[in-house]
């Protein structure tokens, strides 16, 4: 994805972004987490990728390419064929991500349909299969389970066998933990890490969990305000962050070790449209300087692969 | 030292009624114990359904509880007719965990922090205007602010506002249900911060429900660890955290996702069915397990 600027209009007139200029990389195999506090634009960056935002909002810049296609000038058909064939989602509420009125054996079962993978009593034992793949006790009986039927692990479980029986290259799970217990979210996370190495599959792991992705991803990209400020490999950047939005999300986490008072960032998230006008997090930074609020920093190296949009890693220019 | 706060087998239950056949009950809560001490956050722990929010509410009675003693400043709440439960909690307060739906989207945020000086008839109309400022600043909102309603304020801004309501009438005990788990984690540390800023100030006892353990390793001096309505394992954070003695604690703390690579430890699972509920036993001074 490279310079990725999905907008909305505004009531008064013009646009605004949601995500202002966006660009990584995610090589096969490979998991990245996107973390951020809401309104950060990370989900809006997964529904772009998959040219799913929701009009009006529209993608006003940008390229993405996808195991060598341009998915900006597919049409959508083509893009349909890609959506669950080639690229999965795993949805954060799987109550509402399922449709409530087929039974999961035969929401599975359509998604192989509809692809042409397999039809009929072929499509039934791949249901199956798939089933007992994401660890489903009893299979065959829970293939004719309505949705409300099961436990909400059991559902992520089913949504991850819907998102992964079309066999796709990459997955985009979108905080698909958030609404579990610490308990079964340890499970589905446990689950998603052997499937990657089952298939291969490549992650995009949505999060606002710093801990999640601590235990999951390769990398990481820290997103504010509509921008990566920050890009590494996880261990370099959690064990030293670069970025001020970075580190002060790191002291203000509490932890299983401290009882010491927590380091909270002044100020709340601003709203859409209401981001300073050079780096979006100046006004609750603590190391703000005039540039910060005229210019927004671009990507600057500060470690091997590892990126901050920040000055304060700028050279001293000679 | 007699307690601020004790509980003695408290149990709630739920009955269904079916269409046919005879009802269903199901214990939410099952036969329960602590006790809260002057000035301490007691943190009530567990999973989705494990009755730590139901417990909270019987406290308070906002639902009855089924059997139990729950006795404040000696005093036992159960007798009490719903009058004098109302004039009970004046001293005993509650913030909810949905900055969103528990302030009134109609009143302005003013009227909504000075309701409860009104119910009680406190002060004259300049003295409780007086005290809604002076509420206003202790929780670190603008006090000129109080002219709007809530659905201008941020969610972390909306939670200083329930807690200015919780606060208006000087309550001694304060029971906190997942008060920060609705907000972005940048605002969660302000949230934290501001209710033990508040401990220290207006010496206020918490009841503190939480389903994060980071959360309450933070702030709590003392836990309770719940699994299927009951109490499993009671002691100091610290034993707790450092020294978990019951299974199901055990599985808790190993489940939690570590940034540092140097936390982790090997995952256990709890096994259910192999539990079978027994009354807690004191494992170490202060610290209890149900093994």
């Amino acid at each position: 994805m490279q310079h990725l600027r999905t907008v909305f209009p505004l009531h008064t007139g013009g646009d605004t972004a949601a995500v202002a200029d966006v660009s990584f990389t995610l090589d096969r195999g490979r998991t990245l987490g996107l973390v951020g506090e809401s309104g950060s634009g990370k989900s809006v960056t997964a529904l772009s990728l998959i040219r799913l935002v929701q009009p009006p909002g529209r993608i006003a810049a940008g390229q993405i390419q996808f195991d060598g296609q341009d998915l900006m000038t597919l049409d959508e058909p083509a893009m349909r064929a890609i959506r669950g064939r080639r690229i999965g989602f795993v949805f954060q509420e799987p109550m509402v991500a399922l449709n409530p009125v087929f039974t999961i054996g035969q929401q599975i079962a359509e998604t192989l349909t509809v692809h042409g993978l397999a039809r009929g009593a072929a499509a039934r034992k791949k249901v199956v299969e798939w089933l007992a793949a994401v660890r489903m006790p009893n299979p065959a009986q829970r293939a004719d389970a309505y949705p409300h039927q099961l436990s909400g692990g059991l559902r992520q479980r089913a949504m991850i066998a819907l998102a992964l029986c079309a066999e796709p290259s990459l997955v985009i799970a979108d905080e698909p933990t958030t609404a579990l217990d610490v308990t079964v979210q340890a499970e589905i996370l446990d689950l998603l890490r052997e499937l990657r190495r089952e298939f291969g599959l490549a992650l995009l792991l949505i999060t606002h969990d710093l801990g999640v992705v601590a235990e999951m991803a390769d990398h990481v990209a820290v997103m504010y305000g509509g921008r990566i400020v920050e890009y590494g490999p996880v261990q370099t950047v959690f064990a030293g962050a670069a970025h001020p939005y970075t580190q002060g999300l790191l002291a203000c986490l509490p932890t299983l070790h401290t009882t010491a008072r927590l380091q909270a960032i002044p100020g709340t998230v601003p709203s859409l449209g209401q981001f300073p006008a050079g780096c979006g997090f100046a006004t609750r930074c603590p190391h703000r300087f005039a540039l910060c609020d005229t210019t927004p920093p671009p990507d600057i190296r500060c470690g091997e692969a590892h990126v901050a949009a920040c000055y304060l890693h700028q050279e001293p220019a000679s | 030292m007699s307690a601020l706060l004790e509980v003695r087998h408290l149990v709630k239950e739920f009955r269904q009624s079916r269409l046919f056949g005879a009802s269903v009950v199901t214990r939410a809560v099952d036969d329960i114990s602590f006790e809260i001490q002057q000035g301490e956050t007691f943190g009530l722990v567990g999973e989705s359904g494990c009755g730590k929010t139901t417990t909270g509410r019987c406290i308070l009675r906002l639902i009855e509880p089924t059997s139990g003693q729950v006795r404040f400043k000696g005093r036992d709440l159960a007798p009490l007719s719903a009058n004098e439960m109302r004039l009970a909690r004046r001293d005993l307060q509650i913030v909810f965990q949905d900055p969103y739906s528990s302030l009134n989207p109609r009143m302005r945020v003013g009227a909504i922090v000075e309701e409860p000086l009104v119910i009680f008839r406190e002060g004259t109309k300049v003295e409780r205007a007086r005290r809604v400022a002076e509420l206003f600043e202790l929780v670190g909102l603008d006090p000129t602010q109080a002219t709007k309603y809530p659905h201008e304020f941020s969610g972390g801004q909306r939670q200083r506002i329930g807690l200015a309501r919780a606060l208006a009438l000087n309550p001694s005990l304060v029971i906190a249900d997942e008060p920060v788990s609705a907000l972005d984690v940048s605002v969660q540390a302000q949230v934290v911060n501001l209710l033990l800023d508040l401990q220290t100030r207006l010496g206020l006892t918490y009841l503190f429900i939480a389903h994060d353990l980071r959360l309450v390793r933070q702030i709590c001096t003392r836990v309770a660890v719940m699994y299927r309505g009951r109490i499993v394992e009671l002691g100091d954070a610290e034993a707790v955290f450092t020294a978990p003695t019951h299974p199901y604690t055990v599985a808790l703390l190993s489940a939690v996702p570590k940034i540092n690579p140097g936390d982790r430890v090997a995952r256990v699972v709890f096994d259910a069915e192999s539990c079978v509920p027994v009354p807690l036993r004191e494992v170490r001074p202060g610290h209890f397990a149900a093994i």
